[in-house]
C-alpha cells in the first residue's frame, strides 16, 4: 500500500475558512452573483481531491501532517483513503452546487454574505472531519460542524421556531459530541495512539479490550445523535427551519452522514462483534421504519424529505452494523446514491417553494408545464430514491438486498418495507406538485433561474452517469471506499442490469409492488399514521421541551438558593470555609506548630503591641463614628511603629502617611455618610460572627507561627543583598527591589493605583449628573427598619 | 518575638473579619482597612524579624552588613500599602455612592442586582 | 476647619511638603525614601492645602488635573522600561549614565526615571482622590 504526502491538503482544509472570511466582502461587492465566484473555491477543492482518485483506487493513501500541540500529542494530520475521498468529493462537489444554489435561492437577502460565510465554514469543518487523521482534530472538526449547523439552522433568528430548532440541534449533537470525545480519549488510551490510521492498524486491540463496551457506547452516542438515529431523530426534521440550501447540504447530503462516517470509519476495529451486530441493526431498523412512517404523515415537501433522510440514515446504520462484505458494499453505494438524489430533491423542494410560494404538497399541482427543467430533475431524483433502473439508487438497492439476504429475515423485511415507503415519498415529492390540474399557488409559478436548477440537474446527471458506468464508478470510487469500511479487500462486481433472475431482483419487484400500492393509498395511510400518533400523544420532541423546561426551572431555583442576595450570608460562608481551610489540614495531619517559647519583647515593643490591641478593641467597641475613625488611626500608627522597630523605616514612613490620609478621607466621607455607628447585630449573630472571626484569626496566627518555626530560606534575600549595590548601584535595598529588580511588578502596581484613581473619579462624577431614582420595595423598607430597631433610616 | 507578632496578626485578622461580617457598610469598610494591615503584618512577620537594623548598605560597603532586616517582604509590603489604600478609597466612594443612591447602609437593603422577588426566567427559546 | 491661622500657614506647609517630597524621592535609591513615600507626602501636602484654602485654589495652583500628572507618571515609568529597547537589552534593564552637570558628576539612570514615574502616579492619583472627596458636596 503506497502512501503519498501532499501538502496541498492543508491548503484544501483551510481554503473554505479563508473563503468564509472574504464572503461578506465579496457579497457586498457583487451581490448575489458572489455565489458563482465563491463556488470556485469548493470546485477547486473538488478537482484537487479528484486528482487523488487513481492513487486511492490503486489502494494507496494520501497524508499530510504538522505538529499542533506536540505536548498533548495533538497533530494537525490528514489521512485520505477510499472512505475519506468519496466523502471529500461529495462535500466539495455538492458544496459547489449548493453555493451557487444559495446565491439564487437567497438572492436579495440582506444577510446573504453572512450565509455564504457560515456555509463555507461548515464546508471546511465537514471536510476536515472526514480527512482528519488525528482523533483530537477529528473531534474538534466534529464539534465545529455542530456549531456551524447551529448558526445555519438559526440563520433566520427572528423566528422562535428557528431558534428552538437551532438550540435543539446544538444540544443534541453537542451532547453526543461530548460522548464522542470521551470515546475518542478511551480509544487513544487503549491503543496508545491518537492517529486514526494507526488505530485502524491496531487489529483486535479495541475489540479485546476491557473498555470495549464503554468505548462502543460512547462512540455510538456521538454517531447516533449526529446521524439522527431513533430516539434522537427529532432534531433533524426541526432543522428544516433552516433555509433550503442548508437542508439540502447539511441535513441530507453531508453533516448528518458524519455519524455514519464515524461508524464506517471504526467498523474495522469496533465492528464484527455480537454487540455491534445487535445494537446497530436494531436501532437502524427502528429508525428506518419510524422515519418512513413519519414521512408519510407529512404534507410539507421538506418535512417529507427530512423524515426519509432519517430513514435512510437508519438504513445505512443497519447495513454498517451487519459487518458483512456485501452489505457494506450496499451501504457505500446507498450512501453515495442518497447524497445525490436527496440533495437534488431538497433543492427541487426549495425551487418549488421559491417559485410557487408554498411547500404544502396538498396545495400544489400541475407545475410540469411551468417548470419543466425542475420537473425533469425531480423525476430523475425520485427514480433513484425509489430504487428503479437505470439510476444508481437501483444498483445500491440490489446490492444491499443481496447483502441482507444472509442475515435475519426481520432486517430484510424492515429494509423492504422501508424502501417501499421511500418509493412512496419519492414519487409524492416528484409527481404530486407537477402532475394533475394546475392549482392556484400563492406566487405565480415559473421556472427558476439557472443558479437554482443547475444543482438538481447536475446531481441527477451524475446519478445517471455513475449508474450507466457503474463498473468504473465501482472500481474507482466505491470499491476502495467499501474496502476501507470493511477493513479488507472487497470483491466488487457491479452491474446495472441484473444478469439473471436473482433473489434481490425479486425483492426489488416486491418493493415496487408494495410501494405503488401504498402510493395509491397515500391519503388513507397518512390518516392512519396521524391517528396513531394522536393516540401516542408524546414524542421525543416534546420530551426535549420538557427537559429544557425542567433544567431552566431547576437552575432558577438553584441560583436563588445559592445567591440569595444577602451579602452577610456570602461572607459568612466564605470566611467559615477560610477558617476550615486554615485549620483542617493542620488538624488532620496533626502538624500543629510547636509550643513557642515565651517572647521577650522590649519595653517599646510590648507597648506598641498593646497600643495596637487597644486600637483594635476600640474600633470594635466604638459607638460614635469619631471614636471609630480615631481608633482606626491608632491601630494603623501602631503598625507603623512596629515596622519602625523592626528595621523597616520606609514601610513605617509609608504607613504613617497612608494612615493619615485614610483618617482624613474617612472623616471627609463619614461626615456625609451620616451613619449611626452602633452594631446592629443581635447577640446570637454576634456570637456566630465572633466565633468565625476568632477561628479565622487563630488559623492565620497558627499558620504564621508554623511558618516562622520552619528554617528560613534566605536565597532570595541573599540575592538581593548581594547584587543591590554591585549591579543596581543602590544602597537602599528595598527601593532597589521596587524600582529595579521587581520593576515590572511595580509598573503593574502603579497602573492599578492609577486605575482606582480614575474609577473613583468616574463614580463621583457620573453619579452627580445622571440620577437613577431607586424606589425601595415597600416590604423591604419595613423589614430593614424592623431589623434595625430604633435606628433611623434616612 | 515572632510569636508575639503572630498573636497580634491573629487579633488583626479576627477584628477585621468580625467587622466584615457586619451588615453595616461603614463597618465593612473599616474591616477592609484593617484586613490590609493584617495581611501586611503577616507578610512582614513571615520574612522574620530583625530588631532596628534596616536593610541599607554602608557608604563604603558593597553588601549590607550581616544581620540586617529582610528587604524582600518590605518591598512587597510597601507597594501593598499604597494599593490597599487606593482600594480602600475606592470602596469608600463606592459605598458612599451606594448609600446615596439606595438610601440605606444596610447590605441587606442593597438588592438592585439580586432583587428579592426575581421574575421567573423566560421559558421560550 | 478653615481657621485663619490654618489658612495662612497651609500654603507654606504645602510647599514645604512638596519640596520635601521631591527630596525624599531623589534620595530614595540610597537612603530611606523613594517614589511611593515621596508621592504620598506630596499628595498629603496638596490635600492639606485643599482643606485649608479650598479645592479650587489647589486646582488653580497645580494648573493640570492631578490625573494628568498620574498619567504622565505612568508614561515615564513605561518609558524607563522601553529605553532598554534601543540599547538592545531586555525590557527594564537598568541603564546608567554619569554626565557632569555644573562641574559635579550626577548619576542618572532608568531606575531613577522609573521612580519619578512612580512618584507622579502616586501623587497624582492620591491627590485626585483626596480633592475629589474634599470638593464633593454630596447632597
Amino acid at each position: 500500500m503506497t502512501s503519498e504526502t501532499h501538502d496541498w491538503i492543508f491548503l484544501a482544509a483551510a481554503a473554505p475558512f479563508l473563503a468564509a472570511l472574504v464572503a461578506p466582502v465579496l457579497h457586498r461587492l457583487l451581490g448575489a452573483r458572489a455565489g458563482w465566484v465563491l463556488a470556485l473555491v469548493p470546485f477547486a477543492i473538488f478537482l484537487q481531491f479528484a486528482s487523488l482518485v487513481p492513487l486511492v483506487a490503486a489502494g494507496g493513501t494520501a497524508t499530510a501532517a504538522a505538529d499542533w500541540l506536540p505536548a498533548y500529542g495533538v497533530r494537525l494530520s490528514y489521512f485520505i483513503d477510499g472512505l475519506s475521498l468519496v466523502f471529500a468529493l461529495l462535500i466539495s462537489g455538492i458544496g459547489t452546487l449548493i453555493v451557487v444554489y444559495a446565491g439564487g435561492y437567497l438572492a436579495g437577502h440582506p444577510q446573504l454574505g453572512r450565509f455564504f460565510s457560515f456555509i463555507l465554514m461548515f464546508m471546511g469543518a465537514m471536510l476536515g472531519l472526514v480527512i482528519a487523521d488525528n482523533l483530537i482534530a477529528l473531534f474538534i472538526y466534529w464539534e465545529l460542524t455542530s456549531i456551524t449547523s447551529f448558526l445555519l439552522i438559526g440563520f433566520d433568528h427572528s423566528r422562535a421556531a428557528s431558534r428552538r430548532a437551532a438550540l435543539q440541534a446544538l444540544l443534541v449533537t453537542g451532547g453526543g459530541g461530548l460522548a464522542l470525545m470521551a470515546g475518542v480519549l478511551l480509544i487513544a488510551s487503549v491503543t496508545g495512539t491518537k492517529e486514526m490510521s494507526e488505530v485502524l492498524a491496531s487489529g483486535d486491540v479495541l475489540r479485546n479490550s476491557l473498555l470495549y463496551v464503554p468505548i462502543l457506547l460512547l462512540v455510538l452516542g456521538g454517531a447516533f445523535t449526529k446521524s439522527a438515529q431513533f430516539p434522537f431523530h427529532f432534531w433533524l426534521p426541526n432543522a428544516m427551519e433552516a433555509p433550503t440550501p442548508v437542508s439540502a447540504y447539511l441535513h441530507s447530503a453531508t453533516m448528518v452522514k458524519a455519524g455514519v462516517y464515524l461508524l464506517m470509519r471504526l467498523q474495522p476495529v469496533l465492528g464484527d462483534t455480537v454487540l455491534w451486530m445487535t445494537i446497530l441493526p436494531l436501532f437502524g431498523a427502528v429508525t428506518l421504519l419510524v422515519g418512513t412512517l413519519l414521512a408519510v404523515r407529512q404534507t410539507d415537501l421538506k418535512l417529507m424529505l427530512a423524515y426519509t433522510t432519517v430513514a435512510s440514515l437508519g438504513l445505512l446504520v443497519l447495513l454498517t452494523g451487519t459487518s458483512s462484505e456485501k452489505a457494506i458494499e450496499g451501504a457505500v453505494l446507498y450512501l453515495f446514491a442518497h447524497s445525490l438524489f436527496k440533495g437534488a430533491l431538497f433543492m427541487v423542494a426549495g425551487i418549488i417553494d421559491h417559485e410557487a410560494g408554498t411547500r404544502d404538497v396538498t396545495k400544489l399541482g400541475g407545475l410540469r408545464k411551468l417548470m419543466p427543467i425542475t420537473f425533469a430533475a425531480a423525476l430523475v431524483g425520485a427514480i433513484s430514491m425509489a430504487g428503479l433502473p437505470v439510476m444508481i439508487g437501483f444498483v445500491a438497492k440490489e446490492v444491499l438486498y443481496e447483502g441482507l439476504l444472509g442475515s435475519s429475515i426481520w432486517l430484510l423485511a424492515a429494509a423492504v418495507a422501508g424502501n417501499a415507503l421511500m418509493l412512496v415519498i419519492g414519487f409524492a415529492v416528484a409527481l404530486k406538485p407537477f402532475l394533475g390540474p394546475e392549482v392556484h399557488t400563492p406566487k405565480h409559478a415559473h421556472e427558476g433561474p439557472p443558479a437554482l436548477w443547475l444543482g438538481p440537474v447536475v446531481l441527477g446527471l451524475v446519478g445517471l452517469a455513475s449508474a450507466l458506468a457503474v463498473g468504473t464508478t465501482g472500481s474507482l470510487l466505491l470499491g476502495p471506499m467499501a474496502a476501507a469500511v470493511f477493513g479488507g479487500p472487497v470483491e466488487s462486481d457491479l452491474h446495472l442490469i441484473p444478469t439473471y433472475i436473482s433473489a434481490p431482483l425479486l425483492l426489488s419487484i416486491l418493493t415496487v409492488i408494495l410501494g405503488v400500492g401504498a402510493f395509491l393509498a397515500l391519503d388513507r395511510l397518512r390518516d392512519l399514521v396521524a391517528r396513531a400518533l394522536k393516540v401516542i400523544g408524546w414524542g421525543p420532541d416534546r420530551g426535549f421541551d420538557q427537559v429544557v423546561s425542567v433544567i431552566v426551572r431547576f437552575s432558577a431555583v438553584l441560583t436563588r438558593s445559592i445567591q440569595g442576595g444577602r451579602l452577610e450570608v456570602y461572607m459568612t460562608v466564605t470566611l467559615a470555609l477560610v477558617a476550615l481551610t486554615l485549620l483542617l489540614p493542620m488538624g488532620l495531619t496533626g502538624t500543629w506548630p510547636a509550643m513557642p517559647a515565651m517572647p521577650e519583647p522590649t519595653f517599646y515593643e510590648a507597648g506598641v503591641i498593646l497600643i495596637a490591641l487597644l486600637g483594635l478593641a476600640a474600633v470594635v467597641a466604638a459607638r460614635t463614628r469619631l471614636t471609630a475613625i480615631v481608633s482606626l488611626g491608632i491601630q494603623g500608627f501602631a503598625v507603623a511603629l512596629i515596622f519602625m522597630l523592626f528595621g523597616a523605616p520606609d514601610l513605617s514612613f509609608t504607613q504613617f502617611m497612608v494612615e493619615t490620609l485614610s483618617v482624613v478621607i474617612l472623616t471627609l466621607a463619614m461626615t456625609r455618610l451620616n451613619l449611626a455607628e452602633r452594631d446592629h447585630r443581635p447577640s446570637s449573630q454576634r456570637l456566630l460572627d465572633g466565633t468565625i472571626a476568632i477561628t479565622c484569626g487563630a488559623g492565620f496566627g497558627l499558620i504564621l507561627l508554623a511558618v516562622t518555626q520552619q528554617a528560613f530560606d534566605r536565597r532570595l534575600t541573599d540575592f538581593f543583598d548581594a547584587y543591590s549595590r554591585t549591579i543596581a548601584h543602590g544602597r537602599n535595598v528595598v527601593n532597589v527591589i521596587i524600582v529595579d529588580f521587581r520593576g515590572l511588578d511595580t509598573l503593574g502596581e502603579i497602573a492599578v493605583v492609577m486605575i482606582t484613581g480614575l474609577a473613583i473619579l468616574a463614580v463621583v462624577r457620573l453619579s452627580g449628573r445622571r440620577r437613577v431614582p431607586v424606589v425601595p420595595e415597600p416590604e423591604q423598607v419595613v423589614a430593614s427598619r424592623h431589623s434595625r430597631g430604633a435606628e433611623t433610616v434616612r | 518575638m515572632e510569636t508575639a507578632l503572630a498573636g497580634l496578626v491573629a487579633a488583626f485578622f479576627a477584628t477585621s473579619i468580625y467587622l466584615l461580617l457586619s451588615r453595616h457598610l461603614i463597618r465593612v469598610l473599616i474591616g477592609v482597612a484593617i484586613l490590609g494591615n493584617a495581611v501586611n503584618l503577616l507578610l512582614f512577620t513571615s520574612g522574620r524579624l530583625t530588631r532596628e537594623v534596616p536593610a541599607f548598605i554602608g557608604l563604603d560597603e558593597m553588601v549590607p552588613a550581616p544581620g540586617v532586616a529582610n528587604a524582600l517582604p518590605q518591598a512587597l509590603i510597601l507597594t501593598a500599602i499604597v494599593i490597599s489604600f487606593s482600594f480602600f478609597a475606592f470602596l469608600l466612594v463606592l459605598g458612599y455612592r451606594a448609600y446615596q443612591e439606595l438610601g440605606t447602609d444596610d447590605t441587606n437593603g442593597m438588592r438592585i442586582a439580586e432583587p428579592r422577588s426575581e421574575p421567573p426566567p423566560p421559558m421560550g427559546y | 476647619m478653615r481657621t485663619l491661622i490654618f489658612r495662612t500657614v497651609a500654603p507654606y506647609i504645602a510647599s514645604l511638603m512638596l519640596l520635601f517630597s521631591i527630596f525624599v524621592l531623589l534620595r530614595g535609591h540610597n537612603d530611606p525614601g523613594g517614589g511611593f513615600i515621596g508621592g504620598l507626602i506630596g499628595a498629603s501636602g496638596l490635600a492639606i492645602y485643599g482643606l485649608a484654602c479650598g479645592v479650587a485654589t489647589v486646582r488653580r495652583a497645580i494648573r493640570v488635573h492631578p490625573m494628568s500628572i498620574a498619567g504622565i507618571g505612568l508614561i515615564l515609568a513605561a518609558l524607563a522600561g522601553i529605553l532598554s529597547l534601543p540599547a538592545g537589552v531586555p525590557f527594564m534593564t537598568g541603564l546608567w549614565v554619569y554626565p557632569t552637570i555644573l562641574g559635579s558628576e550626577a548619576a542618572l539612570s532608568t531606575p531613577m526615571l522609573f521612580d519619578i514615574g512612580v512618584y507622579c502616579v502616586v501623587m497624582g492619583a492620591i491627590t485626585s482622590i483626596a480633592l475629589c472627596l474634599e470638593e464633593y458636596d454630596g447632597d
